[in-house]
């Protein structure tokens, strides 16, 4: 028995090994990070806003979100009986998967990444406009007229978004030569590449907080107009998972961000993982920050803003970008 | 179209509409109010008002119990202007039944209604910042408006629905603390206003949400009858207490706001405006308070209202109030109607709806600012 599993074991290639501790430890680190961001969110709202936010349960209230997940977790799962049933129950499902995937290339330092892809870049991007499938789905198998409006927008939205979003990133790509978040941190190594490229990061940071939904581009679940948008229908688990992916997903683009434009786990005195933390938690709580300071868009701006400003904006920074290289080099 | 006819299974309609039921329960309906949407993708085509989920008959009260066991109504209909429905109450009775009211008395209603109407005022900028999406500044007015309700509780004694005025004078006097306590809150809402200014009134989304969104002409205002700041923020310069001055206003001097545009920006910015001059109202009235007694040496307890009809106006947070009261000679009115400003200037909604977007129907919604119970009674 025991020499079947070590034949077993052998016969897989150590890469495997790699991918399968990488996705438990990031299934993990998701749980613990949404957690976290929570919490974290809850504080930052509070601060902004005259209040002190969570303190009652555990250590400055850290224990709080955990408590609010147990709370979830023993909530009864409701399913509206004109809901479509197969695909209501599978968009939660649908709409974590895609979260998790990213975290293989994600480069939390330089020997702290389960995978350095040559098309690690790419590969985020196509699992991030994954998650709309499942809002959409979500939204329209519920069968109510607000989730059937907020999936609508969110299709939009994240259509939208998703062109500045890719053409700010392929003018980084245009500067370090490779797709590789490795070869990217590593071509940022005297100067971040947010000081050659700050209309590119600008444009990043702004597509990134509508891709993730995110006030003031919450469109999709605008609260005062669309109840919860297209979860209004979700409760229990099936809710918090819906929750789960949107703080996962601002932890992805905030670490793509980092990446990118902001040296990666590069950083002064000691390169490593606690410079890229501390880095995508800075972006994180910049987000944060405009989130509770301003208003939402109207859905015709948004698309308006993302259509005649930010893509022509963000094309001609990367044919900028070309010209300028092709020449110095 | 009816509501009943909109719901109705038979009634055709083409592929690309849909009905969408917003409210009685719903986070921006401000309360109970009901619309009926017909909707093309997001824009919509039709809108109708359904009222009456709060309704408690109120005017059919009044005739059921006499003129001071009234006294406590009008503050549970604007309950956000409690004090100033409180103190129109008690103005119509005076006049009818010719009580005089001491000097002293009714400078402390005054400050009191105009407490009250920033406190009205600052709740409705909270909620409708909200409404745009904006959750913070909800939190900073309500920290303001907690002041005001913390002055007003040892005065008043209570906090939202308040009735402070009797027949004759106010229930009780104010004191030094009260005094230094309001004096301090203006200077420190005087601040407050200037960084709501710089937050929210010059930022480009909130401009951009409100901009020539549901703009009511001058001419539509007068013909649907809307007063208050709606009227004013489309701008006609008419505001009860200038035009048909009561109590001890035309003592003051203050400007009425008004902005000529008649968008939803308009309406924020007069209703922003008027806090300033309400603060104006206060501190005058504070330099030139009166001393004296504060009510009738002794009580009214049953009041006279010679047989006749009777009318009287004031200027509450969203508008003109106005009172109609006719009386039989008897303990009981034979018949009071009010005249709320939130019904009438709800009514212009359906007709400023119509072919604009899901989204700014709770900007223009908001803009109006209705209180429904104020409108169902």
């Amino acid at each position: 028995m025991q020499g079947l599993m070590q034949s077993a074991a052998a016969s897989l290639s150590p890469t495997v090994w790699t991918m399968v501790l990488g996705l438990v430890l990031s299934l993990g680190f998701v749980q613990v990070n949404a957690l976290f961001l929570v919490w974290l969110e809850r504080k930052v709202a509070a601060h902004i806003q005259l209040r002190i936010g969570p303190d009652e349960v555990g250590p400055f209230g850290l224990l709080q979100t955990l408590m609010d997940g147990l709370k979830l977790f023993v909530k009864e799962l409701i399913t509206p009986k004109p809901a479509s049933w197969f695909l209501f129950v599978i968009s939660p499902v649908l709409v974590f998967a895609p979260v998790l995937v990213p975290f293989v290339v994600l480069p939390f330092g330089q020997w702290l990444q389960v995978s350095d892809m040559p098309e690690g870049m790419l590969l985020i991007f196509a699992f991030a406009s994954m998650t709309v499938f499942a809002i959409l789905l979500g939204g329209w198998s519920s069968n109510n007229k607000y989730a059937l409006l907020g999936a609508i927008r969110s299709v939009a939205q994240n259509v939208a978004y998703e062109i500045p979003l890719l053409l700010s990133a392929m003018s980084v790509v245009l500067m370090a030569r490779s797709m590789s978040f490795q070869d990217i941190v590593g071509a940022q190594q005297g100067v971040w590449f947010v000081f050659y490229q700050p209309v590119a990061a600008i444009i990043y940071l702004i597509g990134a907080t509508a891709e993730t939904n995110r006030a003031p581009f919450d469109i999709p679940e605008a609260e005062s107009e669309l109840v919860a948008g297209f979860h209004t229908e979700y409760s229990g688990m099936r809710f918090a998972l819906f929750f789960l992916a949107e703080y996962t997903n601002m932890f992805i683009v905030a670490s793509v961000a980092t990446a990118l434009f902001f040296g990666g786990w590069r950083g002064p005195f000691a390169d490593g993982p606690w410079w890229f933390l501390l880095k995508v938690y800075v972006l994180i709580f910049v987000v944060m920050w405009v989130r509770w300071t301003f208003p939402r868009l109207r859905f015709d701006q948004l698309m308006v803003f993302a259509w005649k400003y930010m893509i022509p904006v963000a094309l001609a920074n990367l044919l900028l970008t070309a010209l300028v290289l092709k020449l110095v080099a | 179209m009816t509501p009943q006819a909109m719901l109705d299974p038979t009634h055709t309609l083409s592929e690309d509409t849909f009905y969408l039921n917003m409210g009685p329960q719903h986070p921006s309906t401000h309360g109970v109010l009901r619309l009926l949407l017909r909707l093309s993708g997001e824009r919509i085509l039709e809108c109708d008002p359904v009222l009456g989920y709060s309704h408690r008959g109120q005017e059919h009260i009044a005739q059921n119990k006499t003129y001071l066991q009234f006294l406590p109504y009008p503050g549970r209909m604007d309950y956000l202007s409690a004090l100033m429905f409180n103190h129109a109450h008690c103005l119509a009775v005076e006049k009818a039944a010719g009580i005089a009211v001491p000097e002293r008395a009714e400078y402390i209603r005054v400050i009191c209604a105009e407490l009250n109407r920033i406190s009205s005022h600052l709740l409705w900028l909270g909620a409708y910042l909200m409404d745009l999406g904006a959750f913070t500044p909800f939190l900073y007015c309500f920290d303001d408006r907690e002041d005001i309700m913390d002055l007003l509780l040892p005065v008043t004694g209570s906090r939202l629905t308040y009735c402070y005025s009797r027949f004759g004078g106010v229930a009780k006097d104010i004191d030094e603390t009260f005094v230094t306590g309001l004096r301090a809150f203006i200077k420190k809402l005087r601040g407050r206003l200037k960084d709501y200014d710089k937050l929210v009134n010059k930022n480009v989304i909130f401009i951009n949400r409100t901009r020539d969104v549901g703009v009511i002409s001058a001419d539509m205002a007068r013909a649907y009858g809307l007063t208050g700041p709606c009227l004013r923020g489309s701008g006609v310069a008419y505001d009860v207490r200038r035009a048909e001055p009561y109590s001890v206003y035309p003592e003051f001097a203050f400007e009425i706001p008004v902005r000529s545009g008649g968008d939803c920006l308009d309406r924020y910015m007069v209703r922003f405006l008027e806090m300033e001059q309400s603060l104006r109202i206060i501190e005058q009235a504070l330099d030139r308070l009166p001393q004296g007694p504060v009510a009738p040496a002794k009580p009214v307890r049953v009041v006279k209202v010679p047989a006749g009809d009777y009318h009287c106006v004031y200027e509450s947070a969203r508008g003109q109030v106005g009172i109609y009261l006719v009386s039989d000679g008897g303990k009981n009115p034979y018949r009071m109607k009010w005249r709320v400003p939130s019904f009438s200037n709800l009514s212009v909604l359906p007709k400023l709806l119509v072919n604009t977007l899901v989204a700014d129907t709770i900007a223009i919604l908001g803009s109006v600012d209705v209180v429904m119970p104020e409108i169902d009674r």
